[in-house]
């Protein structure tokens, strides 16, 4: 390994104590969302109410795993390019099919 | 060791060599990881798919021009099962026809067009010296390789191969004989074989491109298979958990797509309702659009290649070509519900897919204008890959146009599955990419071969299957606008209102059995020319691009020290220049 | 031959290859489960009735199992932390913390989809077993794909540490995105499937 390796990794050995105190934080940050979102099921919203609340929890435990454990946070532009437009055709496939044969489902016929 | 943030530069040739022994037979010659061993796997299996995809049509065609007539000799190789007295029965002729589709599309176009030319040619226009990941580039052909046996395999097994057409529509596939799963698992290995493949293009292209090869400087064959790689990679894994879905309705009696209510020849089933036959066509859709971008944008990319070297001029509008193509491969993923038209979408829906599917017109036809004025001025060199070339361009404007009335809804309803979309689609994919990929096969054979391909077979090759096609295909228009439905085994033979259109069908597959014939010229120079071809050195063509700065054919590795480039891509005809070309790797 | 950027780090990307190319397969399977979401929306809008994911599934038992996954992120995370310390015994720690949790998740779905089955309660059964079995089923065979390259590295592919250390480190944490991913997965499925 060269030196400039060396290096490198030692000075990721400094940012890497502060990214492990980030992991832990998200951790319980994850485990309270999820007895969260669990206790809340027990109170049988109506399905509207219900998928908003649980889709919500669910975004914020997965942009916590995705920004902190994949590192999202601080990713190379060309990453967050893929990704937008991959979540961009994952939205189309969401909702176009059932906009389209869903017999009155947020369009009118 | 290279420093963490500089180019690394490739090491001599002879340093490898002394580093690991020389590769045995079969690490060199079958599982190979160098891009070149692979894109000429890929290529050759394309073109025998090809072969066998069009033999399979041709058989078609025999009933479709004479309904219910013992085809003699070669009809009695079929058996009584499905072709008894040499006459074919409906079931065959729907086997012959979901794998005719099949096989051209995914086992013939795509791994010639993208497997073959895209990793023979990308790695070399780019000044790489391999793919990102040449393992996985391997396993990408061998998935293919798989796909294929699988596809082959299932005409085997009872009952035949897949019968539900190409698009496998439920509920009639979940119902269909044993063939089908076959052909779902064959499906998953192909789209396996994909995905890997256009995760290993994209990588490639932007992390391997040589120094001073900006993304505006790329040739637009590969800014053409960068965009393709990127359709292959977002639009297939819908299509993947598709067929995974079906396979459980076939195999673990789920009702993903079966809905209530079915009845089959006059029996209700039992178990089977609650599913959604529509969301089939929803997913399958969602691939099989962009798919057929993935068909045509690779054919787009040779052609524009070949235009600019043969008209010794830079491509006009290089820019727009370059907007236009990644704003296409944007819409194609939002337009795929106008296969749908028929199925019951209210207006509002229909209106959306209407316009967006109008919007991608635009830049389908800015690259077409772009490659047609590129030819106004030019010094034009009418060779044989040149002459597929210019073909290509009135045969995709026909394909194109006849598409526009088939993307408008109102239109769409008396056109929709009959012969006028057989037409319009056989125009852009067969006079119009096949063209493009034969138009590559004669240009790049130089490069993969270190010969020339002849021309005067080339000649004879390019005009008799430019004359047939037009023959094959044009009457299409005429029956289908008559109103005759595709995947009549008879073509309409028991309609009164198509009795007047019937002869077309005789003057269609007399076309098809005589484009055959005009295939054998193309055969015999293939294989001929690799012995016996005219000898090349690296520039054959005077072309611009940097796989021109490498031998030919190029060793393991492609170049003698990395390549740069210092210019754009298509600097023919410099003034002041000494001669009609400076390439883009030369210093000046 | 050398690849360029394998290890080392494009200036204008500011990445390597492997990053890069993990990320691309990431985006195709957001579109495969995104596929999975999709065809569920659209049978359970257009179902004449659609049971609460608790009336028919077991919510402690999974609520357990995403617990478990969740774990198995951060001791994910924490054993390429480890490498980026040059902790190598940490790490297999670590690593080998996240192949015994990912043990323990396909233990319970055996046991949960075995109950289930007892009960005849299967995939043609009704749309909603049949969504709930697929749907898991995948995350499941991704679950242990992920086991396998992680069994992997924390076995015979350990050896690259200590011929290329920095690659052996960056491979590690592309596999982590993977599993991750496979956690992100199961984060929106366990509400859907389990809670709503």
């Amino acid at each position: 390994m060269t030196s400039d390796h060396a290096a490198e990794m030692s000075d990721h050995a400094v940012d890497i104590d502060k990214h492990v105190r980030v992991y832990i934080t998200v951790f319980v940050a994850l485990m309270v969302l999820t007895v969260i979102t669990v206790a809340i099921s027990y109170l049988h919203l109506s399905v509207p109410l219900a998928v908003t609340v649980a889709l919500l929890i669910a975004i914020v435990k997965g942009s916590l795993v995705a920004g902190y454990f994949m590192h999202l946070v601080s990713e190379k532009k060309l990453i967050y390019a893929v990704l937008v437009l991959t979540v961009a055709f994952f939205v189309a496939l969401l909702a176009l099919p059932v906009f389209t044969h869903s017999n009155g489902f947020w369009i009118p016929e | 060791m290279s420093s963490p943030t500089g180019v690394a530069p490739p090491k001599p040739h002879g340093a490898h060599e002394a580093h690991h022994e020389e590769l045995g037979f079969w690490r060199k010659y079958v599982f190979s990881t160098d891009h070149k061993v692979i894109g000429i796997q890929y290529a050759v299996t394309g073109l025998l798919f090809l072969l066998f995809g069009f033999s399979l049509m041709m058989l078609m065609r025999w009933n479709l021009a004479y309904p219910g007539a013992a085809l003699p000799i070669i009809g009695q190789l079929f058996g009584e099962a499905r072709m008894p007295g040499g006459t074919m029965l409906p079931e065959f002729y729907n086997e012959l026809g979901a794998m005719h589709g099949t096989i051209m599309v995914f086992l013939g176009v795509v791994p010639l067009a993208v497997g073959g030319f895209g990793n023979f040619v990308l790695p070399l226009q780019i000044g790489a010296p391999d793919m990102a990941f040449p393992k996985i580039n391997m396993v990408s052909y061998w998935c293919l390789f798989l796909g294929g046996i699988t596809m082959l395999g299932s005409f085997l097994v009872p009952g035949g191969a897949a019968q539900s057409g190409w698009t496998s529509y439920t509920p009639l596939s979940v119902i269909a004989g044993s063939g089908q799963t076959w052909w779902l698992i064959g499906m998953i290995f192909l789209i396996t074989s994909s995905l890997l493949g256009a995760l290993n293009f994209i990588t490639t292209t932007i992390q391997l491109r040589a120094k001073g090869l900006t993304f505006m400087r790329f040739p637009f064959f590969v800014w053409a298979q960068f965009v393709t790689a990127f359709l292959l990679l977002l639009a297939f894994p819908p299509l993947e958990a598709a067929g995974v879905m079906q396979l459980m309705d076939r195999v673990a009696g789920t009702n993903f797509f079966m809905p209530s209510g079915l009845v089959v020849s006059g029996q209700a089933l039992t178990n089977v309702g609650g599913g959604n036959t529509l969301l089939w066509q929803h997913l399958f859709w969602f691939l099989a659009h962009p798919e057929v971008y993935v068909l045509i944008l690779p054919g787009m990319g040779i052609v524009a290649e070949i235009i600019a070297n043969n008209t010794r001029k830079p491509l006009w509008g290089y820019r727009s070509m370059v907007y236009s193509i990644i704003f296409l491969g944007f819409m194609s993923f939002i337009v795929w519900a106008h296969h749908m038209f028929m199925t019951g979408m209210g207006t509002a829906m229909a209106a959306f897919f209407q316009t967006t599917t109008m919007i991608i017109s635009i830049p389908s036809v800015v690259i077409l204008t772009a490659l047609v004025i590129s030819l106004w001025g030019g010094s034009i060199r009418f060779n044989t890959p040149m002459l597929f070339a210019l073909a290509f361009l009135p045969m995709f404007g026909i394909g194109g146009l006849t598409g526009l009335p088939l993307g408008l809804n109102i239109s769409d309803i008396p056109l929709h599955d009959t012969y006028y979309v057989i037409a319009h689609f056989h125009y852009v994919v067969a006079p119009g990419t096949i063209f493009a990929l034969m138009a590559g096969i004669y240009y790049w054979f130089p490069k993969a071969t270190g010969r020339r391909m002849n021309e005067t077979l080339g000649k004879v090759h390019f005009w008799g299957s430019l004359v047939c096609m037009n023959v094959v295909f044009m009457p299409m228009f005429i029956t289908g606008l008559a109103g005759v439905s595709r995947r009549l085994f008879d073509a309409g033979s028991a309609y009164d209102f198509a009795q007047p259109t019937m002869h077309w069908n005789v003057v269609s597959s007399w076309g098809a059995w005589l484009l055959a014939v005009f295939q054998l010229p193309f055969i015999f120079n293939f294989f001929s020319s690799i012995r016996n071809g005219e000898k090349v050195g690296e520039n054959p063509w005077q072309a611009t691009t940097i796989e021109w700065s490498a031998p030919s054919p190029p060793p393991h590795g492609n170049f003698v020290g990395a390549p740069q480039a210092y210019r754009g891509p298509y600097e023919y005809s410099v003034p002041g220049a000494g001669k009609d070309f400076v390439p883009q790797y030369e210093a000046s | 031959m050398d690849i360029p950027y394998t290890v080392e780090l494009r200036r204008d990307t500011g990445l390597n290859n492997g990053k890069i190319g993990i990320w691309l397969f990431l985006a195709s399977e957001v579109m495969l489960f995104g596929a999975l979401f999709a065809s569920y929306i659209l049978i359970r809008v257009g179902a004449p009735s659609w049971p609460r994911g608790d009336t028919v599934l077991d919510v402690p038992l999974a609520t357990f199992n995403t617990i478990v996954l969740i774990s198995s992120s951060v001791t994910m995370v924490m054993a390429w932390a480890s490498l980026m310390r040059r902790r190598f015994e940490t790490f297999r720690m670590y690593m080998g913390g996240t192949i015994l949790l990912g043990l323990t998740f396909l233990v319970v779905k055996y046991f949960e989809y075995g109950h289930h089955l007892e009960l005849g309660e299967f995939p043609s059964t009704n749309n909603f077993l049949a969504v709930y079995y697929t749907l898991t089923g995948l995350h499941m065979l991704h679950v242990f794909g992920g086991m396998v390259v992680n069994a992997y590295f924390w076995g015979p592919g350990a050896k690259l540490w200590k011929t290329n250390p920095v690659w052996f480190t960056n491979r590690v944490e592309h596999s982590g995105l993977f599993w991750h991913f496979v956690d992100l997965v199961w984060i929106f499925l366990f509400p859907t499937l389990y809670l709503l």
